[in-house]
């Protein structure tokens, strides 16, 4: 009993006593606003809100949140407080929680980060509510790759949140599951909101403009998670997304033609329906293999083809303009297509196992088009090179089919 | 700091203390002397009883900076050997590092500069992590959780003086590398790492073995044939084991299959034998602006068009590898990596 008493008694003099020798420090070269805030999560107990001060905060390293449970860090609003890492010369993310259960971050905005500005791995019950992560001035290659960057996570709700400027992907959800994205704004990033090798995401009633592509369903080789799936991408607004193609090469986004709506890539299960998807200028939705990145696979237990992907009840509007010239597919829809690039495109790789006697595709490993307001439809029909051999189908009956 | 705070913050310190030993965890010491570690004056790092020296075959790089290595033992407790993987330690052992700089590179004897003392607490719940900034007189050490940075300079070996701001890491950072699946794991007591001939011409597991420090270690072990990592400073060594070891002990301990760079899919502990997985022909997966450009993480025959190279040669935090722990760049290892590119055949 004694024991108990002194163990709660004692507590927080110690982390009283702790705190008050960091307060005493004088040669760190941190803020001491920064170092409160990093203290507070070291020493974070179970339940605690730790709330972030109005103001602009600058922050010079990575604030890390480590293996805590039931921990809130809520800012003062997303126009109130805002952490910027403009100056950060330690760690390349923003903010970092890892191996944890039950995470809320909301109200607040961090920006200018080196590397991804918030990154979540290994965490259990992870929510993000009106966050705004973005980076400041005109979109560039030396932007960090992610804003919003859960990997590894399993039970992710990303709300109301704001994300601008990535390199890579806005918001990327990797290697995780059951997801929700949900009211989020994506813009001007390379890609808007990524979905990858995540299985049971659901994204719905969000905005993504402006970016190179506006929502991407990959599944990629070389992965501990090897394969995602059974994603819903429903009532989005995808809008213009015509932006340059900015991040830097070797990554796999670097692929994704300006002007890309919808992109799945190697998925099976993927859902894409009641989308507003208009004016993107190459394409609005592509259905296609890993191939078409013309990168060498050697991951034996990879699939590369996509399969039960559904498109329907999608309103599709006309860009007038020109498909982008700056990649390969864009250029090959120019060719064929001058303006008029049908709206839903296929590659046409498909598997030869997954055909029956008949060399048709079995009904469990189908690509499904439904009704669509202007759905056009292409079947580019490549070969494994990525190559295009110019007997372009539009002939959508094979692909009349639901699930 | 006003007078009143200060009094108070003593009073606390001192109820803390008084109460430390009733606490149901172990709460850390303020000053690194206290755990009595060492004897006679603190900067000689003299091992105390039930403390002893240690060496790894590769070391990390980190800044530079030298390393003294202990491991504390309750005692008749014992490490238990592990043939991969961390050693098991008793409950209330301690691996203690001391990170310093000699003033001269050239001259060890002109003195050094200890900054920076980590220690590794093996408790009940397992692993914490602590770690102690030195003061200028050298005299003692102080607990720091949230991280710290300070100048310090030396003379390098070509005579030149550096100027760095030294960075002490938080203790979450200190799990951004000693991660396993998750958990606080150590990194370095491992037997690819401490399979070590010792002056004498002995065998360092042998000697725990024998001095009763160390159990488990079979009979059959020979310290020829077990695996263990190449002393990569030795360049007599083949270029492939040299080059492997270096990654291992520098980029490993997150790139592996369990630790936190798993979603990169690249692995470069010395096990691997998965070229894919050690970068050739792989492209980036989350690497952003750190990828430079370049397509793979290696190239056979081509460092200059491998990422793996452009982020050790880099270092801004967006670009750099490792992230944490490492600002300049480790000249002696860049080119030990660039010659073992150079050299794969596709």
């Amino acid at each position: 009993m004694f024991l108990k008493f002194c163990a709660k008694v004692m507590k927080p003099i110690f982390l009283l006593t702790v705190f008050l020798s960091l307060m005493q420090a004088t040669v760190f070269a941190q803020s001491d606003v920064e170092k409160k805030i990093q203290t507070q999560l070291i020493l974070a107990e179970d339940g605690e809100t730790i709330n972030l001060p109005a103001g602009t905060i600058e922050i010079g390293g990575t604030l890390s949140l480590d293996g805590k449970n039931n921990i809130t860090l809520r800012g003062a609003g997303q126009d109130k407080t805002i952490l910027t890492f403009k100056k950060q010369t330690q760690g390349a993310e923003g903010l970092k929680i890892t191996n944890a259960q039950n995470i809320v971050l909301e109200q607040f905005t961090v920006e200018d980060s080196k590397g991804d500005l918030i990154k979540a791995q290994g965490v259990k019950g992870l929510e993000f509510r009106d966050i705004t992560a973005r980076w400041t001035g005109p979109p560039k290659a030396s932007n960090g790759s992610y804003a919003l960057y859960p990997v590894q996570c399993q039970t992710v709700r990303i709300e109301r949140c704001t994300a601008i400027g990535a390199s890579d992907a806005g918001i990327y959800v990797g290697q995780s599951d059951s997801v929700w994205v949900t009211a989020c704004v994506a813009k001007n990033n390379v890609a808007g909101i990524e979905i990858e090798n995540t299985t049971h995401a659901w994204v719905w009633k969000n905005q993504a403009f402006a970016n190179t592509g506006g929502i991407l369903v990959f599944d990629l080789p070389d992965l501990p998670k090897k394969q995602g799936g059974h994603v819903k991408v429903y009532d989005n607004l995808i809008g213009r997304n015509n932006f340059k193609n900015f991040a830097p090469k070797g990554n796999i986004v670097g692929k994704v033609p300006p002007g890309t709506g919808v992109m799945i890539l190697a998925t099976n299960d993927v859902e894409v329906y009641q989308n507003k998807i208009w004016e993107n200028k190459t394409a609005s939705t592509a259905i296609v293999s890993y191939f078409i990145s013309e990168n060498p696979i050697k991951d034996k237990q990879y699939n590369p083809y996509p399969s039960r992907v559904y498109i329907h009840d999608n309103i599709y509007s006309e860009g007038k303009r020109m498909p982008t010239w700056k990649s390969k597919l864009g250029f090959i829809f120019w060719w064929k297509f001058g303006k008029k690039v049908p709206h839903i495109l296929y590659d046409g790789i498909e598997n030869p196992d997954w055909k029956d006697a008949q060399g048709h595709i079995k009904p469990e490993y189908k690509i499904c088009i439904g009704p669509n307001e202007n759905g056009t439809f292409a079947n580019i029909r490549a070969d494994k090179l990525g190559l295009f051999k110019g007997k372009i189908s539009k002939d959508k009956t094979p692909y009349d089919c639901a699930f | 700091m006003t007078a009143p705070f200060k009094i108070f913050g003593l009073f606390a310190m001192g109820i803390f203390m008084l109460s430390a030993n009733i606490l149901p965890e172990k709460a850390p010491k303020t000053l690194l002397s206290e755990y009595g570690y060492f004897s006679g004056a603190l900067q000689n790092l003299q091992p105390a009883e039930g403390v002893f020296l240690y060496e790894v075959n590769a070391p990390l790089f980190s800044d530079y900076a030298e390393k003294s290595r202990f491991i504390y033992l309750p005692s008749d407790a014992r490490l238990q050997y592990r043939e991969s993987g961390a050693f098991q330690f008793p409950e209330g052992a301690t691996i203690i590092k001391n990170f310093y700089y000699p003033l001269e590179a050239a001259h060890p004897e002109k003195g050094r500069r200890i900054v920076e003392t980590r220690l590794l607490l093996k408790e009940v719940k397992g692993w914490k992590a602590l770690t102690y900034i030195w003061n200028n007189e050298q005299t003692d050490a102080t607990l720091e959780v949230a991280g710290a940075s300070f100048p310090v300079s030396w003379i390098d070996a070509g005579g030149k003086k550096i100027n760095l701001e030294y960075v002490v890491p938080n203790v979450n950072q200190c799990k951004g590398c000693h991660s396993y699946d998750g958990q606080f794991t150590p990194i370095g007591v491992t037997q690819k790492q401490l399979d070590r001939t010792l002056a004498g011409n002995r065998n360092q597991l042998q000697i725990f073995q024998q001095q009763g420090q160390m159990e488990g270690l079979p009979a059959s072990f020979d310290p020829e044939k077990a695996f263990h990592l190449a002393d990569y400073r030795q360049r007599e060594i083949s270029l492939d084991a040299s080059a492997r070891a270096y990654l291992d002990a520098n980029c490993a301990h997150c790139h592996n299959p369990h630790g936190p760079a798993s979603t990169s899919g690249m692995f470069l502990n010395a096990e691997e034998t998965d070229l894919e997985h050690l970068g050739v022909g792989k492209p980036p997966v989350a690497a952003g602006r750190g990828s430079g450009n370049r397509k793979y993480g290696i190239v056979p025959g081509k460092p200059s068009e491998s990422i793996l190279l452009y982020r050790m040669e880099h270092t801004d935090p967006g670009i750099r590898m490792p992230e944490l722990g490492r600002q300049l760049v480790h000249e002696e290892g860049v080119a030990l990596i660039r010659e073992w590119i150079h050299g794969l055949r596709g």
